[in-house]
């Protein structure tokens, strides 16, 4: 692959004797690069650290507690395949399945309004988990919703994430981000400037294939090598510097942003998105007010998916990884997303 | 015949003869189907059981009878045997229209009588609403082994599979994602005795396995283990449709992972590869044979992928449920 081997060459002079280290923010960069072995190929001048951008990953327990009880109280579920298999504070939902709750796997938001049209007297949760790559078509959901159609809101939203992480002592030890293709095609390129300035933080938007993927690095690593605290846009043919106006709008009317905890990061202020007063009516709590999330209190269990999450653990260096905690018995999130972390170290491990 | 199945009809008497005698038109059977079928084994045999659930029952490439078939030919024909004769267990839910029961059994006595095998015996039953999920088909095959697929490996035996890998689980998969694709992918179901045959013909087959539930890579895990061997794939080796990879891109899926109801896996001598890829290559279901990797020395059970990256990574059979995935 040409364009790939030049790549891998730009990245060799660029860090010279050092050994880089990038954070690859976005989950399915994680599972890209450990699928394609990029990962294990650049390992000589790239230390790739995995980032919190794996929704999955970083629902807290809360959620999924609020969620089970609604299932238990007779709610169909709706939700994307992913969160199924999430072990919880009262088990998985694919558990609370077995047990007769009702769970409907979607591929999209919009057949959760499908379902809820079709059947007029069940009423249907959809879990709303996701990015603003997600949320977009979550929102469209909503305007569309049927009064029988309700949403928990778990979004997540990317800029505070990354202030918060950076923005705190101690900082992670990295030279440099590589930032998510699909969350940055909706908010555009020019949402990571101001930061990336002001935390003095090289950074390149990538897209998914081994080649450009490994071009997306071979910039990001110029970049640190000269010490550029810049946005570099690797990913064009999808991102552009505004990114998606459409999407956007509609993020603005139909969501505001709302604080968000997070699994391994805490709290951060206004980090996810909750239902605008004009669509709060579809709200879970609209129906079941005192189903409020527990507050994000651990559960005691031996799981550091949080220190895996803000790129402080390797999942290798877990005392669970691969002997309790394997994709057949995950005991995190980490392990059971399909853009989980330790999912990913697992299954592409050398 | 009234338009749907009900408890009645499985209730013995009268209507369960109505049953029956549709069961044997629609299978295309002079055969009595009775309680049991009485035959002399001509030599070394081979016995095989299977289940099929699969929703929808009815799919671009094949169905639920169709498949029953070429599943216990296949699990069979691993063992190089040749499907003789087949029992059949219909456990019917109430309310399946009679008409779905005909098509998807008119589909199997097709599929069995041009593989030269028949329905011999069989049972049927009918639930209640909500206890079984339409129609569900249990079948036993029974075969002659005609040769033999089961030798130890040795490093440097070519693995080959028969055809294009991810077809069957991504039309099953993309139907049940509601996903409307441009080019229909169509299930590539079918009976592989014929390529079994022509393999072991051409050359020495040391292993031979239907890459089903899991694809390809839990075939590879299975044979690593079994003959405590190490295997090395090429991810750009293995031939797979454009619309199959587009597809997998779209639902987050990986081609080795998916799910195949006419591909075999065979571990062949190294020095007979070139004969027989040749060999299934002449037959229609072998077209897109291909080498995909080899038998290597080195820790027992394990299975690598040379990566495009030109990297090497395991490659381990995934795990639970194949969900699709979020962003």
């Amino acid at each position: 692959m040409p364009a790939l081997e030049a790549a891998v060459t730009r990245i060799a002079a660029a860090a010279g004797d050092r050994r880089l280290a990038v954070m690859e923010v976005c989950g399915t960069h994680t599972h890209a690069l450990g699928k394609s072995g990029l990962r294990a190929r650049l390992a000589p001048h790239l230390k790739l650290v995995s980032g919190p951008g794996c929704p999955v990953c970083v629902t807290d327990d809360g959620y999924l507690q609020v969620v089970v009880s609604a299932a238990e109280r007779g709610l169909a579920i709706v939700t994307f395949g992913d969160m199924l298999r999430v072990p919880g504070p009262r088990g998985s939902l694919a558990e609370a399945r077995a047990r007769g709750a009702r769970v409907e796997v979607v591929y999209s938001p919009l057949d959760a309004v499908a379902l809820a049209q079709r059947e007029p007297r069940q009423r249907f949760l959809f879990l709303a988990v996701g990015f603003e790559t997600t949320a977009p078509g979550i929102a469209a959901a909503v305007t569309r919703a049927p009064a029988n159609l309700f949403f928990l809101c778990g979004f997540k939203r990317i800029m505070p994430a990354l202030e918060a992480l950076f923005g705190t002592e101690p900082r992670p030890a990295i030279d440099g981000l590589l930032l998510p293709g699909h969350v940055s095609a909706i908010i555009g390129a020019d949402a990571y400037r101001d930061f990336s300035a002001h935390s003095r933080m090289p950074c390149v938007i990538g897209g998914f294939t081994p080649a450009g993927m490994a071009q997306a690095l071979a910039d990001l690593a110029e970049r640190i090598a000269r010490n550029d605290c810049t946005v570099g846009n690797a990913y064009r043919a999808v991102v552009s510097a505004a990114g998606n106006c459409k999407a956007l709008a509609l993020l603005d009317e139909v969501l505001r942003p709302a604080d968000a905890a997070w699994r391994g990061l805490g709290a951060i202020p206004l980090s996810g998105y909750e239902l605008a007063d004009r669509y709060r009516a579809r709200a879970l709590a609209a129906v079941m007010p005192d189903l409020d999330p527990p507050p994000a209190a651990a559960r005691s269990t031996a799981c550091r998916c949080g220190e895996v999450l803000a790129g402080r653990l390797d999942p290798r260096g877990c005392p669970l990884f691969g002997k309790d905690c394997t994709p057949a018995s995950p005991q995190g999130a980490c392990m059971v997303s399909s853009e989980g972390s330790c999912a990913a170290a697992f299954l592409y491990g050398e | 015949m009234t338009e749907l199945v009900t408890l009645n009809h499985g209730a013995g008497g009268e209507e369960t003869g109505k049953l029956i005698a549709f069961v044997r038109e629609c299978l295309g059977t002079a055969a009595p189907l009775d309680d049991a079928f009485v035959f002399t084994p001509t030599g070394k045999s081979a016995l095989t059981t299977d289940g099929f659930v699969v929703t929808p029952r009815f799919f671009p490439g094949g169905d639920i009878g169709k498949l029953a078939v070429c599943g216990t030919a296949n699990d069979l024909a691993c063992l190089g045997a040749r499907l003789r004769h087949l029992a059949l267990a219909l456990i019917i839910e109430e309310g399946l229209p009679f008409a779905e029961l005909g098509r998807a059994l008119r589909s199997l006595g097709e599929t069995a009588r041009a593989c030269g095998a028949a329905v011999v015996t069989g049972d049927c039953k009918v639930v209640g609403r909500g206890q079984a999920d339409g129609l569900y088909l249990v079948t036993t095959g029974y075969g002659e082994v005609e040769c033999s697929v089961r030798r130890p490996l040795s490093a440097g035996d070519a693995i080959i599979i028969t055809g294009s890998a991810g077809d069957h689980g991504m039309a099953i998969l993309t139907r049940r994602a509601g996903l409307r694709l441009d080019s229909d992918i169509a299930s590539d179901c079918a009976v592989l005795w014929p390529l079994v045959e022509l393999a072991v013909r051409a050359g020495a087959v040391k292993f031979a396995r239907d890459a089903t539930r899991g694809g390809v890579a839990a075939v590879l895990n299975e044979m690593a283990r079994e003959q405590a061997c190490a295997i090395v794939v090429d991810d750009g080796l293995l031939p797979v449709r454009a619309n199959v990879r587009a597809a997998c891109a779209m639902l987050g899926f990986d081609p080795w992972h998916i799910a195949n109801e006419g591909k075999m896996i065979m571990a062949v001598a190294a020095a007979d590869a070139d004969q027989v890829l040749a060999a299934l290559r002449g037959h229609e279901l072998g077209r897109e044979a291909a080498v995909i990797g080899q038998v290597r020395a080195g820790e027992s059970g394990r299975v690598t992928l040379a990566t495009p990256a030109g990297s090497e990574r395991l490659l381990l059979p995934v795990s639970g449920e194949q969900l699709p995935r979020i962003c």
